[in-house]
């Protein structure tokens, strides 16, 4: 926990120094953000003639649906999340770039995360040129929204008390099996408590789609969401 | 804990005392005494999370009388072809080897001063904690010309086993260009949009292989749980099969013939070719026995599902009178759990955390068609009161259908292997 609390550090005063900076259009430095992009370049091409390679092609993503680009065999799991709604904006396509697991749990995209805010908003400023924009499409969907939902570092360092999450956990239990089997419900042993805990706030605060997690999500307050990540570890150990 | 392991040692002569004579109480006697009867989504889950959680500190003993439970959810998907009778059966076997004392028996009678539970074949158990979790049984004199004795001609199929076998043998010999009636229950009932999934499962059943039949509910209600869901699925999936008479249509004015195979709605006699009837119900008869019951159903304390009538007997799932939730397996399973905690805290000093309810119901429309409802829950003073909740929408797209269809198969491996073990 004390790990997770200095890697994210930067990130919370990244926040503090660019709250209310980031405003609709101007996501960052698109130049920053081009050369962020290179460590994407491996999987994905973006720009004229960019065909979809290990991953998609990224002309476009902005305001499409999860797993809605047509040629493209995407993971069980990315589509299920289109399925449930999930639409790439500039707030989900941040989430996803800073965990993409947390916010599609079996995504292909074997990728740790951009951890910086600022390396998030720039990959993300530059994206933005290749999708439709407001500024010279007017029907298009405004979809750079400002950017607000690093967690509260206090909120992934919180030490849950793995008994109450045992308790809690029984509720998750009803649908999710503890020994990891995922059939039609994905697993959710043998997670990070910092990616389970970046999940559960991010269904919390509807960023990542499902109607029932969402719900469930919601009731959950920071101390029960440490609670069952704690609880969670410990099935692991 | 380590309170309770002095206590038990210290009380072992006594323990040995207690094995030898008939009819002891437990109560202050050895290890605590918990007794569940009924082993469905309530008492199974109780059970073993009772067993499972105390380690051992806990004599957990359930009584169900059937080898073999067949889930009433899911049940309707057996109607409609999607799932074997074997895929909804589940034996003890796991919770036996979990530490679950099981016993094959009916409960016939609880003595509450005495603290003990007498068994159809003679026997005698203490408890110190009972809870009972029986399920329905049907209201006498509920539907006018049926009972107990006609439920052959006329399946129930409310409880799932031999009733939904024999439902689903009527339903493939049904004459070409057939009728298929159905006489809906009152509300409250077990899991509220049961019956027009059945519907839907049979009109899926139906179009494919006597696409000519007709289906006709008799409904003693106005509107039913996800109405509009379920007239949209049908309008689109099985056009001008379904006739669904509300009350506001005569569907509460209906009795039944079941050697003259005709069904009577708001004076309109209907011959039909199997008649599907769902009776007014009621908690499981030993609720009623017990004297916790207060009309049809036994109030209990939301905090941690204790009856009004008696702290030390529990009542969960269907039988009970809580407030908000609907009678689902998925209720009786949250509401067990939260019980579970509250009896290993009385009895062994386990910390107790707060009740927290919820519940989800998913129903099949047709293939890979599947919506749901659900719900959360916290226990207030007077009931389970309802938090937060939300339906599926009509319209929506093929893919979140089919996902919500795979969640639910997701879903019943999930609540079967939490309550089975």
């Amino acid at each position: 926990m004390i790990k997770n609390f200095v890697t994210l550090l930067p990130v919370a005063l990244f926040a503090l120094c660019a709250a209310g900076a980031l405003e609709a259009e101007e996501l960052g430095d698109t130049d920053a953000g081009q050369k962020v992009f290179k460590k994407c370049t491996g999987c994905h091409q973006v720009g004229s003639g960019a065909v979809d390679k290990i991953g998609p092609h990224l002309n476009g993503v902005f305001g499409s649906g999860a797993a809605e680009h047509e040629g493209y065999r995407y993971s069980k799991s990315m589509a299920r999340a289109g399925a449930d709604g999930l639409i790439w904006t500039a707030e989900t396509l941040d989430a996803y770039l800073e965990n993409p697991r947390a916010l599609v749990s079996k995504t292909r995209m074997s990728f740790r995360g951009l951890k910086k805010a600022e390396d998030r908003a720039n990959v993300l400023a530059y994206l933005r040129t290749f999708s439709d924009d407001p500024s010279d499409i007017p029907e298009a969907e405004p979809t750079a929204i400002a950017i607000d939902h690093d967690l509260d570092p206090a909120i992934l360092a919180l030490e849950g008390d793995p008994e109450y999450g045992e308790y809690l956990a029984s509720e998750c239990l009803t649908c999710h099996q503890s020994d990891g089997t995922a059939d039609g419900i994905p697993s959710i042993t043998l997670w990070e408590p910092e990616d389970f805990v970046i999940a559960m706030h991010a269904y919390k605060r509807k960023i990542r789609p499902h109607p029932v997690m969402q719900m469930l999500a919601g009731r959950l307050n920071d101390e029960e969401i440490a609670a069952l990540a704690a609880y969670f570890k410990t099935l692991e150990e | 804990m380590t309170i309770n392991r002095r206590h038990f040692l210290g009380t072992s002569a006594a323990a040995a005392a207690a094995l030898a004579a008939p009819m002891v109480k437990a109560d202050g006697h050895g290890k605590p005494r918990v007794v569940v009867v009924g082993g469905g989504a309530g008492g199974a889950t109780a059970a073993r999370y009772i067993a499972k959680d105390s380690k051992g500190e806990i004599d957990v003993t359930l009584i169900e009388p059937s080898r073999m439970y067949y889930t009433c959810f899911f049940s309707n998907l057996y109607l409609g072809g999607f799932k074997e009778i074997e895929d909804i059966g589940h034996s003890y076997g796991t919770l036996a080897s979990g530490g679950v004392n099981v016993v094959h028996d009916w409960a016939i009678g609880v003595d509450r001063d005495a603290k003990t539970v007498s068994l159809a074949g003679g026997a005698t158990i203490a408890y110190d904690k009972l809870i009972l979790s029986p399920g329905i049984d049907f209201v006498e004199g509920a539907v006018e010309g049926w009972d107990i004795s006609s439920q052959n001609a006329m399946p129930h199929a409310y409880k799932a086993g031999s009733q939904s076998e024999l439902l689903k043998a009527q339903l493939m010999a049904m004459p070409e260009g057939g009728t298929f009636a159905m006489v809906a229950p009152p509300n409250p009932y077990r899991c509220p949009p049961g019956p027009y999934e059945r519907v839907s499962m049979v009109a899926h059943f139906l179009k494919n292989n006597n696409p000519t039949a007709k289906i006709i509910v008799a409904d003693p209600k106005p509107k039913f749980s996800k109405m509009a869901l379920f007239q949209e699925g049908w309008a689109d999936n099985y056009e001008g099969m379904v006739d669904w008479i509300g009350a506001d249509f005569g569907g509460d004015s209906v009795s039944v013939d079941p050697n003259a195979m005709t069904v009577t709605i708001d004076g309109e006699v209907n011959n039909v070719d199997v008649c599907n009837v769902i009776p007014a119900m009621k908690a499981g008869r030993i609720a009623e026995l017990a004297g916790v019951t207060d009309g049809n159903w036994a109030p209990v304390n939301a905090i941690d599902m204790s009856t009004k009538a008696d702290p030390d007997v529990y009542v969960l799932g269907d039988s009970s009178q809580q407030g908000d939730m609907p009678k689902s397996g998925f209720s009786a399973n949250s509401q067990a759990k939260v019980c579970a905690n509250a009896v290993r805290g009385a009895l062994t000093g386990s910390k107790v955390f707060p009740a927290k309810f919820s519940n989800t119901c998913w129903s099949l429309i047709d293939t890979d068609n599947g919506v749901k409802v659900g719900a959360t829950y916290e226990a207030t003073d007077e009931k389970i009161a309802k938090v937060d909740g939300f339906i599926s929408a009509t319209g929506e797209s093929a893919e979140l259908r089919k996902a919500t269809y795979e969640e639910s198969e997701g879903w019943y491996t999930g609540i079967t292997t939490d309550m089975f073990g």
